[in-house]
Parts: C-alpha cells; structure tokens; sequence
C-alpha cells in the first residue's frame, strides 16, 4: 500500500519536474535534476534525524526494538546521503563544468557525513551484538545530528558561498508552478524513503525472530 | 566536590601509570616530530608558509590519534573497566579523568611541537598557539569518548581513527583558521562552540557507552 503511494508519487514527481515545470531562463534542462537532488537532501537529512530521535529513544526508555528502527533510519539515510552526493555531482558538472566543486558547501557536508556514517557501520559491526552496541551506536546517532550543524558552519567558515541559494529569508525564489513541482518531489522523496524504512525494518524483523526461533531449535 | 574529586583521582592514576611504565608519551612525542621531518620532505621546496599551517595540524590531529587509541589500553588489558564503571563514582567522572589525562599528554607533546614547528618550518604566533590550546581541549573531549567506543568493538585501534576524522574536520577548519586567517577571532570562538557542544554531550552520553 506504502509503496504504491511512493511509486504513484513518485511518477507524478517525475512528470511534473519533466513536463510541467518551466524550463529555467538560465540553466536550461540541467535545472530539473534540482527537483530530485533537493529533496534527496532532505529526505537524507531526515532519516538522520530520525535515526538519532530513535536513538535517543532508545537511551531513555531502554526497549531493544528502537535500535533496529534507529539502525534502518541511518541505513536509509546513508543510502540518500550517497544519492545526493551522485545527484550534486551531475549537476555540478552540467552547471560548472567539474564533477567536484568544494566550494559547493552542501555537497561537502553531505561528504563529511557520508565519512561519519561510514564508521557507523564499520563500529557496529565491529561490536558484538547486545545492549552495549545498541547504547554505543545510539550515542553515535546523536553525535551526527550534533554534527551536521557543526560542519555546516565550519564549511561556511572555510569556503565563500557561491552554491545557489534557492531559499532566502524572502521565501522561495520560484515561480508558484516550480515551487509546487518541488513539493511534490519532496513529498514523493519522503514517502518512498519511508515506505523502504518500512520494508527494511520489516524484512530485519523477520530476520532476527527467524534466527531466535532457530536459536530455540537447535 | 566530591565529583571534582574523583575525576582528579582517576586522572592522577593514568599519569602515575604513564609515569610508571612509559608506554604512550615518548611514542607520542617522537611520533609528532618524525612526522614533521617527514613534511619537511613532502613540502615541495616552492612551498610557502601558509601550507606548512595546515601540515601543523595534520601532524597534532595523528599524534593525538596514536595516543587515543591507547587510552584505554590499560583498563581493557586488566578488565579494569568493570570495576570503573561499579565504582560508587557517577561514570561521567571516569570519561572526565581520561580526558583530562589526555589533555596533559597532548599538552605536553604540544609543547614539544609547537617549537619545533617554529624551528622547522617558521613562526608560531599568539592565535595559533589559542587555536591548538582550544582545539585540544575538542581532541581529547570527543577522541576519549570515541576511543571508549571503539575499545568496545573488536577492531579497536583500526576503527577509531574512521570514527575520529570525521568529527575532528570542524576542528582543523578552526585551527587553520585561526593560524592563517587575518580574522581569527572568528576562527577561536567556533573553536570554542565546538569545545562546549561536544563536551556536554559526550559528558552526558558517556554513562550508555560504558554500561548496559
């Protein structure tokens, strides 16, 4: 059910972001990869947060499902932190000529925390399972959503800011067709990205209770 | 008072253990200035001074790596940490005495590298050395806590520096920053946030690293 509202979405998404949006007076067609890597980017940004909520979770009320939600939230957030940093890349070569710009901020962050999530993996699988790795890697879930504002500012603080800002303290500089196309691709994003978290947890499950059972057996 | 206290104790061991058997601090200070004289050779000769800043940093960020990874060598080798974490003392305690060991081994390499840097390479001014000292006090804050977590894990010393680097980024943007940059006022005082974020919440979150 989850997934076909993602897929009906999605393919709304596409066809807007294809059809019926504008074509940008400057940029020409490379613009429209703007509606996936945006909200790509905040779908990733997202799904940290939610892993580390979940995380936090965990801390406080010490129940053992909240570290496999917290664990497929990071997994799905690792997975749009890559898509982004794939999405920028193309668009950086369309619109400037390199694959690789680090005055581009956002694409930069999006590297520090690709490296960050990276060692998550490489920590939790490298500790037994049980409570002390669901403790460890909550307490590290909560060290990324601390700092994803933190490398903000720093990459604000090395580099000058030349990355289009689409959104200003004016409100958003699109047409209202434009503004709408991207909310449904940010919509569409969110959806799919929650119904894989759905389906993940739910295969991760089964997974864990078939392997109980199985322990119970032998 | 009590709390200052214990911290003061626990910290007092780690030196008299590092006084005792010598294991982390002269590894350190040899480290720090092998690595320089090997910049020296990587630096091509054309180099200016403003790369040599940045190499500064490479050089106290893998020191202060070398030393993390065997902070917690000792309790892990004896089971100690059990017996820490049963301690009647509240457990953040015990990540604040290690901290503060390891801020007194760094600083002591620091005071090692920073003339040597000069002598090597070039002045040392005044933000520079407030840049180390702030980002120091960030190394050993986060680095005592990651390297409690990666003593958890079986691969230990090879996961903490891919726990650490990410997370020590912010710091060297601040410390280079603040050394090359006219403005570094700017540069200390994000030193300074960053010092005052992490270490809360590694203060707070310490207590779910160590215990189940």
């Amino acid at each position: 059910m989850l997934a076909a509202v993602a897929a009906a979405l999605m393919g709304l998404a596409i066809v807007f972001a294809f059809f019926v949006a504008p074509e940008d007076a400057d940029q020409g067609i490379s613009q429209r990869i703007f509606y996936f890597h945006v909200p790509i980017a905040l779908t990733a940004y997202a799904a940290f947060g939610w892993g580390a909520f979940k995380g936090l979770l965990l801390l406080w009320r010490k129940e053992e499902r909240y570290d496999l939600e917290s664990y497929v939230a990071i997994h799905q957030g690792t997975i749009f932190g890559s898509l982004t940093l794939l999405t920028g890349s193309i668009w950086a070569k369309a619109s400037w000529g390199h694959w690789w710009l680090w005055s581009e901020n956002q694409l930069v962050l999006f590297l520090v925390l690709f490296l960050f999530y990276s060692a998550y993996f490489m920590l939790r699988f490298s500790i037994e399972e049980g409570p002390r790795r669901a403790n460890i890697s909550a307490v590290y879930a909560l060290f990324g959503v601390v700092l994803i504002p933190v490398s903000f500012l720093a990459i604000r603080l090395a580099e000058n800011i030349i990355h289009p800002t689409v959104f200003t303290r004016d409100g958003p500089q699109m047409s209202g067709i434009m503004f709408l196309t991207f909310c449904i691709a940010w919509v569409a994003m969110s959806v799919l990205a929650y119904a894989l978290y759905r389906l993940e947890l739910l295969g991760k499950r089964l997974d864990s209770n078939l392997r109980e059972l199985r322990e119970a057996l032998s | 008072m009590s709390y200052l206290a214990d911290v003061a104790t626990l910290a007092r061991k780690d030196l008299r253990l590092e006084l005792r058997a010598r294991d982390t601090l002269p590894a350190m200070l040899l480290f720090v200035v092998s690595t320089l004289v090997v910049f020296h050779f990587a630096l091509p000769a054309g180099a200016d001074e403003v790369a040599a800043q940045g190499l500064l940093w490479v050089a106290l960020l893998f020191t202060a790596l070398l030393g993390l990874a065997r902070a917690w060598a000792p309790e892990r080798e004896s089971g100690a940490l059990e017996g820490l974490v049963l301690a009647p003392c509240d457990r953040s305690a015990i990540w604040l005495g290690k901290a503060a060991a390891v801020f007194a081994f760094l600083a002591a390499v620091e005071l090692v590298a920073l003339p040597a840097f000069a002598l090597f390479f070039g002045s040392v001014d005044a933000a520079t050395i407030a840049g180390v000292a702030l980002a120091s006090v960030g190394i050993c804050a986060v680095g005592t806590l990651l390297a409690a977590m990666a003593a958890a894990s079986r691969t230990r010393e090879l996961v903490l520096p891919l726990l650490f680097l990410p997370l020590a980024i912010p710091l060297v943007v601040g410390g280079v920053g603040a050394s090359i940059s006219p403005d570094s006022g700017r540069y200390l005082a994000f030193l300074a946030l960053y010092d005052a974020i992490f270490s809360i919440l590694c203060w707070a979150s310490f207590e779910y690293v160590v215990s189940e």
